[in-house]
Formats: structure tokens, sequence, C-alpha cells
């Protein structure tokens, strides 16, 4: 039996990276999952091969900083699974430019995504789960929320507000059964690092190398599963070392 | 199916109540070979017969120590290796809370003893055991630290200092040791109902402890204490290959308490 056996999990972000790797361990121990991105290309496939592995799992695609889109992932969950356990809250975007180049609009799709798309698929998450006894959030936050860098002004800020709601969310519901916890990853080995760039990364890390997916996933798991009971508020930084130096 | 610690070897600290002997049975349970080190024998004893219970093929060994004497730390190390021949996971997590008081009433010599074994029993087992770590290229520390070292609690000055030092203790060693494949982490258990807890309750209230304690955990977010067990499940977590990019980091195990404000 696994250690989330039976339990719905919606995994924002899901399809691509982290998401797509914490989906894969999800349903070797025995979630039902529904996976949510903006960016539906390769999420068929993606879908076909969790269905592979034995796995449930619906595709929903959605702009996670719009309601309406937020509340259509809830009702098809709903729709198919009838409850959710588990939110992964993972999806996210990033603006790398000097502050003085950066328009309004892209901060504010930064923002957006990044902690209003965190707090409605939270918000509608918390609703479903009074109602069924209680669950588990899990946001993903960055290293960037809780240490500045130059030329990531809208991230870093957003990200600093993912960690600060998950405090603030975490004590909001700790004595009503739902734990709220994040995970504040560093430098990951995924396609949006240019290739070129990794050496330079792994440089900078006291492990001298990059985090990956499949670790990222293995939090994610502990942070999901009852492995964690007692943890609730806490962001828990997943980056060799970078931010403690 | 295989489990996180199928043919590992963890060193336990501390492993003769509370915190270290939670741990020490969650992982046996998962496979691991195990040292455990405690100064009361006695308590080392029946936290063998409780692993035995549960995970009754589980090895081990038996070390008398006092973590704040060096010798006697490499010695546990030395003996690790002689059976076991190498060391996966290290929790170095003997502590002990020292008398209460006001700062101006804590007597040096307490202040020294409660150092001497949370600060330098820590320094003294990492010390040893990356000497081992190293020549492997692998291995994960976890030390563990407390709220009381994130946070001021009051009327323990030498308790709150050496668990502040551990955390630093952990991050210089991390950022240190990361490139030789070795993570190093600290947990900062809150109130979690243990022998030493309990201690501190009867140091509060005495007989009326346990009422203290229920006013105690009130302001905790999750308006309880926390079972050695769930700090079992962490400190399994953090030691696993599963937490292996996890380096250099502190986690609270607290219900929410050292977020609140």
């Amino acid at each position: 039996m696994g250690k989330l056996q039976d339990k719905v999990a919606s995994i924002t972000g899901g399809v691509s990276g982290s998401g797509a790797a914490t989906a894969i361990l999800f349903v070797q121990e025995g979630a039902k999952l529904v996976l949510v991105d903006w960016n539906d290309a390769n999420a068929g496939a993606f879908i076909d091969e969790l269905k592979g592995m034995g796995g449930e799992a619906i595709f929903v695609k959605a702009d996670v900083s719009n309601e309406d889109d937020v509340a259509n992932v809830y009702k098809q969950t709903l729709d198919t699974f009838g409850r959710v356990d588990i939110l992964f809250n993972n999806a996210g975007i990033g603006a790398v430019k000097p502050t003085e180049e950066l328009t309004f609009e892209e901060y504010r799709k930064t923002v957006a995504v990044d902690l209003d798309g965190t707090f409605l698929f939270a918000q509608y998450a918390i609703k479903e789960m009074l109602k069924t006894g209680g669950g588990v959030i899990v946001n993903t936050a960055s290293m960037y929320g809780w240490v500045g860098s130059p030329g990531s002004a809208a991230y870093n800020a957003a990200k600093g507000g993912v960690i600060n709601l998950t405090r603030s969310l975490g004590l909001e519901y700790a004595t009503r059964n739902i734990r709220v916890n994040a995970l504040c990853p560093g430098y990951i080995d995924t396609p949006i690092i240019p290739e070129d760039y990794k050496q330079t990364l792994r440089d900078v890390t006291p492990m001298k190398r990059l985090g990956t997916s499949e670790e990222m996933a293995k939090a994610v798991l502990f942070l999901a599963s009852d492995d964690s009971s007692i943890m609730t508020g806490n962001s828990i930084i997943i980056d060799g070392g970078y931010t403690a130096q | 199916m295989s489990k996180r610690f199928d043919d590992k070897v963890v060193i336990i600290t501390g492993a003769g109540s509370g915190l270290g002997e939670a741990a020490a049975l969650q992982i046996a349970k998962e496979g691991a070979k195990l040292t455990l080190v405690d100064l009361n024998s006695e308590g080392l004893e029946k936290t063998k017969e409780k692993i035995l219970l549960v995970a009754p093929n589980t090895e081990v060994l038996l070390i008398t120590a006092n973590v704040a004497n060096e010798e006697e730390v490499k010695n546990y190390v030395d003996k690790t290796v002689e059976k076991f021949g190498r060391i996966d996971g290290f929790f170095n997590n003997a502590g002990i809370e020292g008398k209460q008081n006001l700062t101006e009433d804590y007597s040096s010599k307490e202040f020294d003893q409660v150092i001497s074994v949370n600060l330098n029993g820590v320094f003294y087992g990492m010390q040893y055991v990356l000497k081992v770590m190293r020549k492997q290229g692998f291995g994960s520390i976890l030390n563990c630290a407390s709220v009381g070292g994130i946070r001021g609690v009051g009327n323990q000055s030498g308790y709150a200092a050496s668990k502040h030092g551990v955390i630093g203790l952990t991050r210089n060693s991390a950022i240190e040791y990361g490139q030789y494949g070795i993570n190093i982490n600290a947990i900062a258990p809150g109130a979690i109902m243990t022998a030493m807890v309990e201690g501190s309750l009867r140091q509060m209230g005495g007989d009326n402890w346990e009422e203290v304690g229920k006013e105690f955990v009130k302001p905790n977010p999750m308006q309880r204490f926390g079972r050695p067990e769930e700090v079992g499940y962490v400190a399994a977590f953090l030691l696993s290959h599963e937490a292996s990019f996890i380096n250099a980091a502190v986690v609270p195990i607290d219900g929410g308490q050292s977020y609140k404000y």
C-alpha cells in the first residue's frame, strides 16, 4: 500500500519538471491525480503514461491566476473524484530582467501566477478540505523567497509572499486538520535552466551539483504524507546548501 | 519492496529515550543496522528490546558513552566502523535541558555542563563521523537543535545558547562538506512529549505538571504536543537518500510554533 493510497491530489504545473516527477511518484504511491497546466502540449501523452503505470489521472487546462479557471479545475475534480485531499501548488513563472526594464504588466503577471495562483488554489482546496475533514497543501516557494537576488524582483517578491502565505495558512488551519507547508528549491536540473549555464550553477552550490526533479518529488511526498504529520507553516529549503553560505 | 535503510548503517546518540529512541525504532523498521549511544545503559537496553519487537533481525550495537567526552565519541565512531564497516547516517541527537533559571541566577557550572553535552558533544560527533564519511564520499548527518535554537523561550540560557550553536555548526559544516556528497541538516523539535519535556514541565509545575503542560501547549497552533514517533518519521526522511539535496536546512517539527507571532 502506498503512502498516498486512494488520496486525490491536484498538481499545478503538473505536466513538466518537478510537477511531472511528483505526479509519477504520487501514482506509484497510490494517489489519483488532477494535473493542471496552462500548456496542454504534452498533457495527453503524459496522462497516458500515468495510466500506463496503473494510475487514475485527468488533465485540466487552466491559467492558475484566473479564478474562473480555478473554479473549473475544482468542478472537474469533484465531478471525477468527489474530493480533494492533497494540493501541490507548484505552477510558477519567472521574469528575469533588470527592474528598470521590467514592465508593470510583466511584474503583475509574475505575481499573479506565482502568488495569486497559489492563493486561489489553496482557497478552493481549503473549502473542500474543510467539508471532508482535512487535507494537505504543499506550495512551491523558492530559495529566492528567503533571500534576495538582483534582476528578479517580481519573482522574488511573489515567492517571499508564498512563504508567508504558507506560514499564515498553516497557523490558520492548524486545529482543523489542514496542514500547509512549502518547499524552497534552489537550482534544480530542469529544462528551464539553459545547458550552458548549468555548470555555473553547480559551481556556486555547496554540493557542487544541481538538484533533480526526483529529489523535489521525494520532498513533496514527505510533506504530503503522514510522515510530516506534526509539521505545518513550514518552508523547507532544498538547495544543496546554497542559501546557508 | 526495498526499504529506505536496507543495508545502511546509522549511529544515533541519545538513543536511550525520547527522540533518539523514536528515530531508532523508525529507522530499524526501515532496515538499518544501528549503533545506539547513550549515557544511560539501561535506557539503551530498553530501546534495543523495543527495536527487536518491531524489527527482530536488526543488528544493534549499544555503546554507553558521554558525548561530552571526546575520547568516548571517537570510540563510538571507531567501534561502529569496526563492526559495520561504514556510516550512512548519523543522528547527532543527545542533549540535556539543564536547570531552568533566570540568566542572573543561571549557574556557570550548569551553563558549561549544558554546552558541553549539547554543543561540544554535537561538534565532536560531527568531527569523527565526518572523517569517515569524507573518505566514503557519502553520508547524511542530522543534528538535533530545537525551537529553543530558533527563538527565545526563557529561563534556558545554556540550552538556548547550545541549540542556537547547533544550528550555526550545521550551516557551517554543511557548506564545507556538500562537495563531498555529504548533507548535514538540523531539526528543531518543539513541544514533543518526551521524558525531557516532562522533566521540564515538572520543573515548572511540580506534581501539577500535566495541568502546566495543557496550558503550555495551548498557544501551539495545533494545540497539542507532538508524539516522539512524529519526529522519528521526519528524522528518517532527512537521513534517507530521499532528502539528498536538502543541505544546511533547519526543519522545525513543532506544529507551527516557531512561525507564530
